[in-house]
């Protein structure tokens, strides 16, 4: 089982971004669930999905304390939610920031984790650039696939179309695509 | 066709597939998505033949489900925690007429304090309300328990509540798979009406009835719940024939067989537990789980079948009687009366508090070690603390001021949701 | 039918009563094919009004519907009169809910009507004051909010008599209930702005409003058949004498009926989409004394110990509703102790 914790604010997607992970694993043939923490919705207030991904039928219901990976869409979360808590030592982190993970503070947790598995990636800029608005949350999914290697690009670009018609779906691709290439160039970087 | 997608899309698809006539629904937290996405269906003639009812309260949406039923339409609504209480009333008059409405329960915690997240304090409440009470496990089980609902309630001429978790299942997405309308055609035949407003056919509906008569008009309702016992596994058993898969049923025993610990629960918390379970036979703990699936009628017989065997029963359970107890666990004990059966209430998920394999395992674990007073409730995780600050505060006199806001500010939770 | 034609100059008058009309003039009741909807040997008192109306009432819209009509009764006097097991007096489709939900089960009908493709038949709730005004408020607004395809009728005898007399939000003030006790420096019901429910409905805009007294059972027959005319929600407020709970003689039901009407303290109009179409104007005009001194729920204002001030006010209360609704006709002369000045100075509506 692959566990995954998106942190958000109400507004990003960070539900969205659960349900649309778990339709890419869907559509892999994979089992999947995903689910939000359940409070008021209120615009900008801290948001926490989750989602497992596994090969068997998923019968367990508690919230993701421990996951294999974190997304964190905003990065103004991480001085008011312990955003880190539980994350393996072999687990997957993605920012979503124009800045260095460094800049940002996290060097220390950073060199906990295995150097390749800890990236940012600027989402809301490419959402800007191909969606026209700043909704990081589809950008955030093809990251994820460079990052974890899950779900193929190609499913999540699905989920994508699954959720938003037209040229919403078609920008939110985009910016997947663009968000892929960015991580997995990162990543090559690091691993060279 | 198999889906990912949210519980409350595919209840309404479901609920869309078994082509009722009236649906009228006032909105309350968990159960909007599930009405907002009948309306859409409604609109857009995907649920064609059908009268989308925007009501002015639970009480009248359950009123005008009562109107609809009694005129012979197939009817459906959905509510959750006060909404549900909000329509006490016309709930038990919907039962005592013999009207055979569905509706989804989405559960969630009743106020106060205000609390909008799953527990079971809801359909709880109304468990004596002579309204058939069904429980999901998962969103497939949810789908396909209303579809066996429209069947068991038409037949018997009484209202079902399918009971599913709020947000736990009503806002997750998950695989569901989706039965084509041809299957439930053939599954759910058309709803002819045991008494129906017809001016061929004038017959008066909801008379006065005195001291000479009530007690066997109320008789009837019993019986006719208690025939729901033999009329759910045939269901249950046709369904499996015509969808493929095994759904529904009073109770489902897991990995009960020679088990000396039994744990009883229902909804949505089953797999959790039997992820629990299966950790604990691999350790050679010889434990299982049996899950209710119908809690009204209450399945006496079959849960003391699958329970004879055990030496102790743990009854987790998301709702508790302020007072007495625990309301399943009563309802256990009951059902092992005269057996050497130790029956334990373990009280877990209150306001949408997570249920994790970590405390089910420690509670279990303190039960075999003989560590749980049988003869107590027991709170999962209740930080007992935080109630013997609260209590001193109030010792201290003067005007201390409401429980939930000193708690609140103990503790000081900032904003509701935590993860942890 | 065959008939025949008998020349009588009472024709048309109470003596001789409408069967001596022309066939197509006669009154529902007067009708051969009437459907004694509500049908005799029931349990109401002597003198009751609401059985009266309800009788009316529910004749008139199944001629109106020619028989296609299924009744909605919530909890109150005419469900408990009419249906005491193992008996029935309803001979038409009828069902009873709860007392606080009638609205919202008519509406389920006429939407379970709709669904099915039979919105030939059509729908009639009926309810008394309590389950109108108070409890059954919520649901009976919902109903015209939403403009359902539904006739309700509420028979107003302004107080919860199937409990012993209890005041409601129709209770007139200073009036004597159960618990409102003729005692104290303002005995009897406190003096409120009151509730008047067809006001509220018109506020709603619904396509036909109407009220009606028992005293004029023709123009109760007509405005039931007019409602019959209009798709979307429509109420009829009947008020509806209660011997019992008013301590009156159950032989001054129409008499008090009329006297409420013709003292301008209960207005007869009919709405349209929430503007007053017609007013049945004041033929004989009378101080409320005329009126209140016909029951016991008002006898502590008369007498030596009377309260003369609250009868004045009470007058007060019907020179009002004259002025607001403009229940004079223009011919006629301001009489008895109406303040003919407030009536000019207010005007109507």
């Amino acid at each position: 089982m692959f566990s995954v914790r998106i942190h958000g604010r109400g507004g990003q997607g960070a539900v969205t971004a659960a349900e649309m992970l778990s339709v890419a694993a869907f559509d892999e043939g994979r089992h999947a669930q995903a689910f939000p923490t359940f409070g008021s919705e209120r615009t900008g207030a801290p948001v926490v999905s989750f989602c497992r991904i596994d090969d068997r039928p998923i019968r367990l219901r508690e919230p993701i304390t421990q996951p294999d990976a974190l997304i964190v869409q905003d990065p103004t979360l991480l001085h008011q939610v312990n955003l880190f808590a539980g994350l393996r030592p072999d687990g997957y982190l993605l920012v979503n920031t124009s800045r260095t993970l460094d800049e940002l503070g996290l060097a220390e947790l950073v060199s906990r984790l295995t150097p390749s598995h800890a990236v940012a990636v600027p989402a809301t800029e490419l959402a800007r650039e191909h969606l026209g608005r700043p909704l990081p949350n589809a950008a955030l999914l093809g990251g994820f696939a460079a990052l974890t290697g899950q779900v193929s690009l190609e499913s999540v670009a699905d989920a994508i179309r699954a959720r938003f018609a037209g040229a919403v779906g078609e920008g939110n691709v985009r910016a997947a695509e663009a968000a892929y290439a960015h991580v997995h160039e990162v990543r090559r970087t690091v691993d060279a | 066709m198999l889906e990912q997608i949210e519980g409350s899309q595919a209840v309404a698809k479901a609920v869309t597939l078994c082509r009722p006539e009236v649906i009228a629904a006032y909105p309350i937290s968990p159960q909007t998505h599930i009405v907002e996405s009948l309306s859409d269906r409604v609109r857009t003639g995907e649920l064609a033949g059908c009268e989308y009812m925007m009501v002015e309260s639970e009480f009248g949406a359950m009123s005008a489900c009562i109107g609809a039923s009694a005129a012979g339409a197939r009817t459906y609504t959905a509510t959750s925690s006060q909404g549900l209480l909000f329509m006490a009333e016309a709930l038990f008059n919907a039962s005592g007429l013999g009207l055979p409405i569905v509706m989804t329960v989405a559960n969630r915690a009743i106020g106060a304090p205000i609390n909008i997240w799953n527990d079971h304090s809801d359909s709880m409440a109304m468990r004596d309300s002579g309204w058939i009470q069904l429980f999901a496990e998962s969103n497939q089980e949810a789908v396909d328990l209303h579809i066996q609902a429209y069947r068991l309630a038409e037949a018997l001429s009484v209202p079902v509540m399918v009971c599913m978790d709020g947000f736990v299942l009503t806002h997750a997405f998950e695989r569901v798979d989706l039965p084509e309308q041809a299957q439930v055609d053939a599954f759910l035949p058309g709803f002819v009406p045991q008494q129906a407003l017809d001016p061929d056919d004038p017959v008066t509906i909801g008379a006065m009835v005195g001291p000479e008569a009530f007690a066997e008009v109320k008789y009837l309702m019993h019986a006719k719940q208690m025939s729901a016992l033999d009329e759910i596994p045939v269901i249950a058993r046709d369904f499996a024939e015509t969808f493929g898969r095994d759904s529904g049923g009073l109770v489902r025993p897991y990995r009960t067989d020679d088990a000396e610990t039994i744990v009883v629960s229902l909804g949505s918390v089953l797999g959790t537990i039997e992820d629990v379970v299966d950790k604990m036979r691999d350790e050679g703990r010889t434990v299982g789980v049996l899950g209710i699936g119908c809690f009204r009628p209450w399945p006496l017989d079959e849960v003391r079948a699958a329970l004879a065997g055990a030496r102790r029963v743990v009854v987790v359970e998301k709702a508790f009687a302020v007072g007495a107890g625990g309301i399943v666990g009563q309802n256990v004990r009951d059902a092992l009366r005269g057996l050497p059966v130790e029956v334990y209430d373990v009280v877990a998920g209150l306001g949408g508090r997570p249920i994790t394999r970590a405390s089910l395992r420690q509670v279990f674990d303190q039960v075999l070690a003989g560590e749980v007073d049988p003869r107590r409730m027991h709170f999962l995780d209740l930080d007992v603390d935080l109630v013997q600050r609260e209590l001193e505060r109030s010792r201290r006199g003067g005007r201390p001021g409401p429980h939930a806001e000193n708690m609140l500010r103990d503790i000081g939770t900032v904003a509701s949701g935590a993860y942890e | 039918m065959a008939h025949q034609e008998i020349k009588l100059y009472q024709t048309g008058t109470f003596v001789a009563g409408n069967r001596l009309l022309d066939p197509e003039q006669r009154s529902v009741q007067a009708r051969m094919g009437r459907s004694n909807s509500l049908t005799s040997g029931h349990r109401a008192c002597q003198g009751c009004g609401e059985a009266l109306g309800a009788r009316y009432v529910l004749d008139a819209a199944m001629r109106a519907t020619d028989g296609k009509m299924v009744a909605v009764n919530s909890t109150g006097c005419l469900e408990v009169f009419s249906t005491p097991y193992p008996e029935s007096s309803w001979q038409l489709p009828w069902l009873h809910s709860l007392f606080g939900n009638g609205p919202a089960v008519a509406a389920g009908v006429a939407a379970a009507l709709k669904a099915k493709g039979r919105d030939d038949i059509r729908v009639v709730g009926q309810a008394g004051d309590g389950g109108t005004v108070d409890i059954g408020f919520g649901t009976l607004s919902g109903m015209f909010e939403r403009n359902d395809d539904v006739l309700f009728v509420c028979y107003d005898n302004e107080g919860y008599m199937n409990t012993g007399v209890q005041r409601s939000g129709a209770t007139p003030p200073a009036a004597r209930t159960a618990n409102t006790k003729p005692v104290g420096d303002e005995p009897g019901n406190v003096f409120g702005q009151g509730k008047f429910v067809p006001a509220i409905a018109m506020a709603h805009e619904i396509p036909y409003v109407a009220t009606a007294t028992v005293a004029e059972l023709r123009d109760l027959e007509y405005k039931v058949e007019k409602a019959m005319t209009f798709r979307g929600a429509r109420y009829i407020h009947v008020f509806v004498p209660c011997p019992l709970g008013w301590g009156a003689a159950s032989s001054d039901t129409i008499r008090l009926s009329r006297l409420a009407k013709e003292t301008g303290v209960f207005p007869v109009f009919e709405a349209e989409h929430g503007e007053v179409t017609e007013v049945s104007t004041i033929r004989r005009r009378v101080p409320v004394e005329e009126y209140l001194t016909l029951q016991k729920r008002y006898a502590h204002l008369f007498g030596p110990a009377g309260r003369p001030d609250i009868v004045a006010r009470l007058q007060a209360t019907a020179d009002r509703n004259i002025a607001r609704y403009g229940l004079l006709a223009p011919d006629e002369e301001p009489a008895g102790p109406g303040v003919a000045q407030d009536v000019a100075g207010e005007g109507a509506v």
